[in-house]
């Protein structure tokens, strides 16, 4: 009975096989799988290739100062990213600051506090977040939320925080007009909170609900259970979740040219204009020429750089802990 | 099987490509600034000729890029080629039709078209030396005006354009110090102020922050109820912008002082004259590697001079003056030839 049924199991698995997938087949289907996983590859190596190339007139000419250098002075011809390399860093920085907290609690509730009869509205509108084009962020962020923010945060602000020492710089608007830096940050945060948080649900959903019942089954409260359970098990995929966006933090593009205040200069204030290395190329490829043209396209590998890093660092992050 | 309907969906689609550029389709790129002049054009010859434009708002820059490698019939753009440049390149360049810039601003008090500004003082303002509005500077044009004690905000455009290029070339023309600081360009290094992407980036940006000055294109302003300020003129008098003033600023003008038309119509002289007037212009190869379609651009151009006015008044640009259509006419007669050496454009 026993020996029938392998028999037929052996058989059963064996014919079809043979039937259906001559080795021919086996073989363009390999190819072809094999084709398309290094078509991406080109592709990135092509855009990499196509970038240091049309970078490297602005590289050549100025060499490390054009990372060092705040001066973007079209007219002289005399380029340094230091300003958008600044800018690209702390936005994204401030967006994690917002985005991270706000993504995990969103998380934390949909898996573990929710009523079921609130789950599926609440995760379908941080879905639907996500699908919004980043120019409506761009456009409502610039129309609808910098008047309000420069009426009821930059502007009492400014008036606490005038004279105090350290803050009195940070958080101080000369022009209080509801660009700015940390506006950018904060459309990035509301941008990228959509994608931290669902990947960190469904990470936090595949955590077995043993351990969840055996922690609760000890008496441990819900901040216990999510702080030296659910924490510690998803950890490592949690941090690939804020890499991705962290990511898209780092080169969003058309929402950050409409809030940033495209101002090529420094400034010790969250709330004064900057630029970032997305919103610079935004703003200038159309009528770029020559040795522009060349620097922008050097800016494209120092983001590529950037972002390359940060992703490098996540990997090796996260490999740490998984050993550790 | 999979592969096979690639390759004929790619066949259709490579054929469809072939049979929409037929001859009667011209196909340019260029300046943004004049794109819904041209749109509109392009909209009513088509309705009579059945002709079609295909015209790409992709940048000035983008429009001479274009050109160079052949890909389009023309190029468009804000900022005429030098004449070494149409020289090298093999161009012939003309105007098509003209625009103004002018300044808007968002002042307590002061209501629409009451502020006045000479050339000097709005440089000043831009170059961060004038900094608040009841600065004497400004006090002593508007007299009667109750300015606040308020610092400016200056707004620019942060994306390079046209409308940049013609502002800061004013600038450059009243001002030694912003010919020597910032200089003109279709992007400068701003040294105060804040910047908006395009003239709908500028313009909200104008309308939010109290106290803050911009520029945009005339039309801009005109078609969204921003005020915008009364500007002196070479001659001393103060104008506002319209379609008076800048036809005025052109009649002015010697076009033929420079090759390809290209001049500048910034700070003209003439009691009505708008100082910050600009035509937009149009390339086309001299010796075309397709004649027809050369023909055809010039075509859809003749009919636009000869059609195209009221078109061009109702969207608050500036045609070109008759004389100057005419000599134009000539130039293409004379200039654009095909290989046999035969005028490509016929009167």
């Amino acid at each position: 009975m026993v020996a029938l049924s392998q028999e037929r199991l052996v058989s059963s698995t064996d014919a079809p096989v043979r039937r259906f997938s001559p080795p021919t087949f086996d073989r363009i289907f390999r190819f072809a799988s094999l084709a398309s996983a290094l078509l991406v590859l080109i592709v990135l190596l092509g855009i990499i290739g196509s970038m240091i190339y049309g970078g490297w007139p602005a590289f050549s000419e100025f060499g490390l100062s054009f990372i060092t250098s705040s001066v973007w002075n079209v007219n002289e011809d005399q380029y340094g990213a230091w300003v958008a390399i600044v800018g690209t860093l702390t936005t994204a920085l401030i967006a994690l600051v917002i985005g991270v907290p706000l993504s995990l609690g969103i998380a934390i509730f949909l898996t573990q506090l929710c009523p079921p009869w609130l789950k599926r509205p609440v995760a379908t509108t941080i879905e639907l977040l996500a699908a919004v084009p980043s120019i409506i962020y761009g456009m409502w962020g610039l129309f609808v939320f910098a008047p309000l923010f420069a009426k009821y945060v930059q502007i009492p602000v400014s008036n606490i925080v005038e004279g105090m020492p350290i803050i009195g710089t940070i958080l101080y608007a000369r022009t209080p007009s509801g660009v700015g830096i940390l506006t950018a940050g904060i459309i990035l945060a509301i941008m990228i909170i959509p994608f931290i948080a669902s990947i960190a649900r469904d990470i936090l959903d595949q955590i077995p609900s043993v351990l969840r019942e055996s922690a609760y089954g000890i008496g441990c409260t819900t901040w216990e259970v999510v702080r030296n359970v659910l924490v510690p098990q998803a950890g490592v995929s949690i941090i690939g979740a804020i890499m991705l966006g962290l990511g898209r933090a780092l080169g969003e593009t058309m929402a950050v040219t409409f809030v940033v205040g495209n101002a090529n200069r420094l400034s010790g204030s969250l709330f004064d204009p900057g630029s970032t290395i997305a919103s610079r190329i935004a703003n200038e490829f159309n009528e770029a020429i020559g040795l522009q043209l060349n620097a922008l396209m050097a800016l494209g590998c120092i983001l590529f750089l950037v972002t390359f890093t940060v992703l490098v660092l996540a990997r090796l992050l996260v490999s740490r802990v998984k050993v550790g | 099987m999979k592969i096979m309907s690639f390759a004929i969906a790619a066949g259709l689609a490579v054929a469809s490509l072939t049979t929409t550029a037929s001859a009667a389709d011209i196909t340019g790129a260029g300046a943004t600034f004049p794109f819904p002049i041209y749109a509109k054009w392009a909209e009513a010859y088509n309705k009579e000729t059945g002709n079609r434009l295909n015209y790409q708002s992709i940048g000035s820059s983008g429009g001479i890029r274009q050109i160079r490698a052949k890909t389009v019939d023309f190029g468009a753009t804000d900022a005429p080629l030098k004449g070494e440049d149409l020289q090298k390149d093999g161009f012939v360049q003309f105007p098509a039709v003209m625009g103004g810039v002018v300044p808007v601003y968002n002042i307590q008090g002061v209501s629409a078209g009451q502020l006045k500004l000479t050339g000097e003082v709005l440089a000043d303002i831009f170059n961060g030396k004038v900094s608040k509005w009841n600065d004497p500077k400004i006090a002593q044009l508007n007299q009667g005006v109750k300015l606040p004690d308020a610092s400016i905000t200056p707004v620019y455009r942060s994306d390079g354009s046209g409308t940049t290029n013609v502002f800061t070339t004013y600038l450059s023309q009243v001002s030694d110090a912003w010919k020597s600081g910032p200089g003109m360009g279709s992007s400068v290094q701003w040294p105060v102020g804040q910047g908006g992407k395009g003239n709908e980036g500028v313009a909200a940006l104008v309308k939010q922050v109290p106290n803050s000055i911009g520029y945009v294109e005339y039309a801009y302003a005109k078609q969204n109820n921003i005020p915008f300020a009364q500007l002196q003129n070479k001659n001393g008098k103060f104008v506002s912008p319209d379609s008076k003033t800048f036809q005025a600023a052109a009649a002015g003008a010697d076009w033929k002082s420079a090759p390809g038309y290209g001049i500048s119509l910034t700070n003209q002289p003439g009691e009505e004259a708008w100082p910050i007037t600009a035509p937009t212009f149009i390339l086309v190869p001299k010796n075309p590697e397709k004649p027809e379609q050369v023909a055809e651009a010039l075509k859809f151009f003749d009919w636009s001079f000869k059609n195209g006015d009221q078109m061009a008044l109702e969207l608050d640009y500036v045609p070109l003056p008759a004389q100057l259509k005419d000599q134009v006419r000539a130039t293409w007669a004379g200039e654009i030839k095909n290989a046999s050496g035969q005028p490509v454009y016929k009167q």
